[in-house]
């Protein structure tokens, strides 16, 4: 019996705000505080995901009506959430250029860090094209979300969806939750929500479709996710050969140097 | 008008989440790792120029090489791992060799060029040694210095895709170009710092690597300017932008310096602190441009906006065909 691999479905159509994920994912995993920051963006007094925050919920206030109500219209301002997570891509980033190996793929398919092996080096940091994994501050550690390898592995649901009040946020193996997103993204479309789309459902797109995928109600860039993330070593086999055309005339310009006449 | 302003994409179209980050930037201290890409290519460099001079019997150029070689090494190696959130887990770099991580592959390159590096340099301070131990360290200089010269242009080059290999668009874009800058500006940097302490009579060859360095240096660099439009803006503004410029004037200044001036003291150490203080400047300046893109999330969304968009245009055309 083979594990089918398991990941997230995010649904922001029924986001509340909440922030039970973030709480939840802190609560369980042990992430240290990031301080109390008031932001000044609407509701978002996170920012951003990072070493010390595991889920995120933006906040998107727009001058756009929210969609039909029964009984005629309800203002004119809608608000967008969305709890934000690791994609645990099938083509990771961070996972690629780890010089340890204390990043590494699970038996479920996701992405974990080995914080018993990580010496810091910060190489994924800026691999990952979302913006996820960052170095920890106290201890010089890389961190992000595990898909709480901890809990999954005893058959439990992760935290963050485990305290989702809305079943915004679902976990299951991914084929099922795919078919579950497109099935979502018709009922809204037919519903009368033609701004509904997938994002990180693609086995097509530049990461080899995530482990974790959203529906959304606007352009990613909106939520602050790339409109079109492509991993950085899809492109390692020309930069090889780019290094090694260089690294040939490197050595050839050495060569030519000392062949000049003896003066 | 500032060449900085030939935007391609007009700023103000892209969305973003209250203009903030959508990439994290790098965590690495700029005076470790810039100053790591500087140090390794002075390494580099000198392992050639050792090499060079042990065949072609120019004991003073060879000797100086040799330790600067070892001493550049040192400093990286040091920058490196205080580089590291946990230094005292360097070795863990060495655990695996990983061919899709360019940090790993480098580890690997770093250790076996160190090796033979340093017995070259041992072998140049025979007081040091064992009387027993100069003879065979005699022996196998030579062999050591070829082998430490083969491994050279590797790391040379390979920062460049280290740093490419990143989401981070000011660098992924320049992946094409940016190991030819660095070789460039290895050649010429350490070419610099061999002006300052070879005697005029041997530094002849030095001299020749000055100038090709410096060429390769401001042509690759001229090319990946052009090429990179919008998403090569961090490299002609601000702080990354000063200073890619300087390192221009003084590699130019340096080269030329060094090719007309080379048999006069002043002249070749002028020509030396340009060079030296331009590769340098090269590398920060490299580094700060990757930053400075990353901090904005115009580089990160504006062109893959674009590329979607070209995408579904594409598509649409083939439905209508």
């Amino acid at each position: 019996m083979s594990q089918p691999r398991m990941g997230f479905f995010t649904d922001t159509s029924v986001c509340i705000g909440c922030k039970a994920c973030e709480v939840a994912c802190k609560e369980w995993n042990r992430v240290p505080d990031d301080g109390f920051n008031l932001l000044g963006l609407s509701y978002d007094n996170t920012g951003n995901l990072g070493a010390n925050t595991w889920r995120h919920v933006a906040f998107i206030e727009q001058p756009k009506p929210a969609g039909e109500e029964p009984g005629g219209a309800r203002g004119d301002l809608r608000w967008l959430m969305s709890s934000d997570v690791c994609k645990h891509c099938t083509e990771a980033g961070c996972l690629d250029v780890c010089p340890t190996g204390a990043l590494f793929r699970t038996e479920f398919g996701t992405v974990v860090v080995q914080e018993d092996i990580c010496n810091g080096c910060g190489y994924c940091v800026p691999a990952c094209p979302f913006g996820v994994i960052d170095r920890r501050e106290s201890d010089g550690k890389a961190w992000k979300c595990t898909l709480c390898y901890d809990r999954i592995g005893e058959g439990q649901t992760p935290a963050c969806a485990q305290a989702c009040p809305t079943a915004s946020i679902q976990f299951g193996p991914l084929e099922e939750l795919r078919e579950r997103a497109h099935g979502r993204v018709e009922e809204l479309v037919a519903a009368g929500v033609p701004d509904a789309r997938l994002y990180g459902d693609d086995p097509a797109d530049g990461v080899g479709g995530a482990g974790a995928m959203f529906l959304l109600l606007d352009e990613p860039e909106v939520y602050g996710l790339p409109p079109d993330p492509v991993v950085p070593t899809r492109a390692l086999g020309s930069m090889w050969r780019h290094a090694a055309a260089a690294a040939a005339v490197f050595a050839g310009l050495g060569v030519t140097t000392f062949a000049g006449r003896r003066r | 008008m500032k060449r900085g302003e030939q935007t391609m994409v007009p700023r103000a179209s892209f969305s973003s989440y209250y203009g903030r980050p959508v990439l994290k930037k790098p965590v690495w201290r700029e005076l470790d790792i810039a100053g790591y890409f500087f140090t390794g290519g002075i390494a580099a460099g000198s392992a050639l120029l050792a090499a060079g001079a042990d065949l072609t019997d120019r004991p003073t150029l060879r000797r100086n090489s040799r330790l600067t070689t070892v001493a550049a090494l040192g400093v990286s190696a040091a920058a490196l791992v205080h580089d590291l959130g946990v230094p005292t887990r360097f070795h863990h770099m060495l655990r695996v060799l990983k061919p899709t991580s360019p940090m790993s592959v480098g580890s690997w390159f770093l250790t076996v060029f160190a090796a033979p590096a340093s017995v070259t340099a041992v072998a140049e301070l025979p007081g040091l040694l064992p009387r027993g131990l100069r003879a065979p360290l005699a022996a196998v200089a030579r062999p050591a210095g070829l082998a430490a010269a083969a491994v050279a242009p590797a790391i040379a080059t390979y920062t460049a895709v280290l740093v490419s290999d990143t989401a981070v668009p000011a660098w992924h874009a320049a992946h094409r170009e940016l190991p030819f800058v660095f070789a460039g500006s290895a050649l010429a940097g350490s070419a610099g710092l061999s002006l300052m302490t070879t005697p005029l009579r041997e530094n002849a060859p030095v001299a020749r690597m000055a100038v090709v360095g410096a060429v390769l240096e401001l042509a690759a660099s001229q090319r990946m300017e052009r090429r990179l439009g919008f998403v090569g803006e961090p490299y002609r503004d601000g702080s990354a932008g000063r200073k890619l410029r300087a390192s221009k004037v003084l590699t130019a200044v340096g080269a030329a310096t060094a090719l007309l001036g080379r048999r006069r003291r002043p002249a070749a150490l002028a020509a030396g602190v340009a060079l030296v203080a331009a590769s340098a400047l090269t590398r920060f300046g490299v580094f700060e441009a990757g930053v400075a893109s990353a901090e904005d999330p115009a580089y990160v969304v504006s062109p893959q906006r674009e590329r979607l968009e070209a995408a579904r245009a594409g598509a649409v055309d083939n439905v209508s065909k």
